[in-house]
């Protein structure tokens, strides 16, 4: 092979990925779109397609119905949107961690930031009987007290991925027997409520969350795109990334922190859903098949999983409605099991 | 290691099978506090001559013949159960995460156990342990056919994400279950936790056989998870079968797991970090790391276990809830102290 064929070789395969992310991304954007727009359609209370739309436009046209405007704009369009932000910041999380710890295993529900988060928000309504924002704040400190502690506990000079990990489980189950204890020790009634808060779900999204959750992540996107740039220099191992200094170590605690606010934030919203975070980077990479990290595509899937959950959650068995966190998991499962018997690759997360 | 004389071999061998040894002594020891100590004093004298000359109008002789002898027998079996198990996942997906609660099998295990309470009112927990044993069988299986599948067949990598897959969906099913069976949520709680507590011999006798079977394949994978440690390349054009290898292992780590969780409820932890201590201990060589995971195991869940006895008093504390409040901190500090051989 001549020099000049291998230039042109590379360039076509460069060519050929670059074209299959678009497709994929574009694909995904689409389906979402979709997703959303049948979000504000379904329902008991029927809306016709023109009439949702005009609803969306009313604030701009002044043609407002109020029933209408009041199924759309206050109880669905809110659903949606909280789905959406909560499922880009679970997916962001988990692909940060697996990316960062070279494992697809290691996403924040089981590395033990999420249940950090639970065991906190579980003591907080079994014994300190708080409800309503007060577990929600309590979820978020115990995300981030949780993760310091694992950060802390792994540093030795320097921190690895493996000793985090591995750190990471031993926090994990110190925090799920926590919440076994506390279940064993509760009055069945309490119990329920902190199952209920456990599973997760979207029947409480109140505006507040979303702003919340929105300011998060107009503050998170913008420094997720910074640190992720300096990522590959890390790809290239632990020994070699070394070499390159203390900047790297910054970065790396950097890209940590805002993994760990994304589930925080996340997990303060709508409760520990189970499986976004971990599902949506090994599905965006199986889609990709190499053609990408799968940041973006990763947070278009959990977006996907999140909203497309909850539409069944609702709406697929008559007369119950199920909390989003129940449908996750399998919905999320078929996806990547499906993946995983058509894929010819494997979901390679580094 | 080529370049090293036979007899710095010898003695590092010598020297791990010294340390088996120690393990072994300690386990015994542990066994014995098993038997004797308890909510309920009972002199060394009085198990003596309950072990020796069994007089069953004796409270005492019936309280460590029906109670800790049972207990003990199981939280052995159950422990070397897990300990091999753990190993032996963690070496066939060369992955520190894999264990028996992250591959499906105590998923498998849960919702067929809250299944049957939900949908058949059982409540008897020699019934769980089929139940139990049935699902963990049917999780494992599903996800090695997902994961073999395909054109690469069952990689590690397939095999975890099949594994946590499998996982979160039949978690969800369990948690929709709880979620509208209150009934079925006080049943499991309590067995979720994992306990030693409240099984007969009778349960002992019924996994025992499992177990043993379970034990002796795994012991014998040793060799096979040392070619696979080396990347499948290298164990291929050693004349390894890979796909053969990974599937006795896979059905050795679902028999124990399996079993286990039968017997004891789904006991986290201690299949997943064990190994790793283990690891600690004999460096990266799996004939080592399988006998002192399945010693070192029983020491962990036997010792949490008495702990879990006198530590509350009036009430006990499940022996799952101990092994990984005390445990944790002592794999952590153990993780931080040692340069660890990765997988």
């Amino acid at each position: 092979m001549t020099a000049l064929d291998a230039t042109g070789t590379v360039r076509h395969i460069r060519h050929r990925l670059a074209t299959r992310r678009r497709t994929v991304t574009l694909a995904l954007l689409v389906l979402l779109a979709l997703t959303f727009a049948a979000a504000l359609y379904l329902g008991d209370y029927y809306v016709p397609p023109g009439e949702v739309l005009r609803s969306l436009l009313s604030p701009i046209t002044g043609l407002t119905d109020r029933g209408v405007d009041f199924i759309v704009l206050n109880v669905r369009l809110p659903r949606a949107t909280l789905a959406v932000l909560t499922g880009i910041s679970f997916a962001l999380s988990g692909i940060i961690f697996q990316t960062l710890l070279r494992n697809p295993l290691a996403s924040p529900d089981i590395i033990g930031i999420s249940h950090g988060a639970s065991a906190s928000a579980v003591f907080c309504i079994i014994i300190l009987g708080f409800s309503g924002i007060l577990v929600s704040l309590g979820a978020l400190v115990g995300a981030i007290v949780t993760a310091l502690v694992i950060y802390a506990l792994s540093w030795r000079g320097g921190v690895t991925a493996y000793r985090v990990v591995l750190i990471g489980i031993g926090m994990a189950a110190m925090m799920a027997s926590v919440m076994s204890y506390l279940f064993t020790r509760a009055r069945l009634f309490e119990v329920q409520k902190a199952l209920g808060w456990l599973v997760g779900s979207l029947n409480a999204s109140n505006s507040g969350d979303i702003i919340g959750l929105a300011i998060a992540l107009a503050l998170l996107l913008p420094v997720t795109v910074l640190l992720v740039r300096t990522l590959d220099a890390m790809q290239l191992g632990d020994d070699t990334a070394t070499a390159l200094g203390a900047r790297v170590e910054a970065v790396r605690l950097g890209l940590m922190l805002v993994a760990v606010a994304y589930a925080a934030f996340a997990t303060a919203a709508v409760g520990p859903v189970t499986f976004v975070a971990f599902v949506a980077g090994p599905i965006a990479r199986n889609l990709l098949s190499g053609a990408g990290k799968g940041f973006v595509q990763a947070a278009l899937v959990g977006a996907l999983v999140m909203l497309g959950s909850d539409l069944v959650a609702q709406h697929a068995l008559p007369a119950v409605q199920l909390p989003v966190g129940v449908v996750t998991g399998i919905f999320g499962a078929g996806f990547l099991l499906w993946l995983l018997v058509v894929s010819n690759r494997a979901g390679k997360v580094n | 290691m080529p370049d090293t004389p036979a007899g710095v071999v010898r003695t590092r061998g010598a020297a791990l099978a010294l340390g088996l040894l120690c393990l072994a002594v300690a386990l015994l020891l542990v066994a014995f506090f098993s038997i004797t100590v308890g909510a309920r004093p009972i002199t060394l004298e009085t198990v003596w001559t309950a072990l020796t000359a069994f007089d069953p109008d004796s409270t005492d002789h019936r309280i460590i013949w029906d109670l800790r002898l049972p207990r003990t027998a199981i939280g052995l079996a159950v422990g070397a159960a897990l300990g091999l198990s753990g190993a032996v996942l963690q070496g066939a997906t060369r992955n520190p995460l894999a264990d028996p609660s992250i591959l499906g099998i105590h998923s498998g295990a849960a919702v067929f156990v809250v299944l049957g309470v939900a949908v058949f009112g059982i409540t008897q927990l020699s019934a769980y342990v089929w139940l139990a044993f049935i699902g963990a069988g049917v999780a494992m299986l599903v996800v090695y056919a997902v994961a073999s599948l395909g054109r690469e067949g069952a990689t590690p990598i397939k095999l975890a994400l099949a594994g946590a897959a499998m996982t979160a969906a039949m978690q969800s099913v369990t948690n929709a279950i709880l979620l509208t069976s209150p009934r079925t949520l006080d049943e499991i709680r309590f067995w979720q936790v994992g306990s030693l507590v409240g099984r007969d011999m009778e349960i002992f006798i019924q996994v025992a056989p499992f177990l043993a079977v379970g034990i002796v394949l795994a012991l014998a994978t040793g060799r096979m998870l040392d070619g696979l440690s080396m990347g499948e390349d290298v164990a291929r054009s050693l004349g390894q079968n890979v796909g053969r290898s990974r599937a006795i292992a896979g059905l050795a780590a679902v028999i124990l797991a399996g079993g286990a969780t039968a017997a004891a409820g789904p006991i986290a932890f201690v299949g997943l970090t064990v190994p790793h201590v283990a690891r600690a201990m004999t460096g990266p060589n799996y004939r080592w790391i399988l006998p002192y995971s399945m010693l070192l195991a029983p020491i962990l869940l036997l010792g949490a276990d008495v702990i879990g006895r006198v530590i509350a008093p009036p009430g006990e504390v499940q022996v799952g809830i101990v092994t990984a409040f005390l445990g944790a901190p002592f794999f952590i500090a153990l993780v931080r102290r040692r340069k660890l051989a990765s997988l």
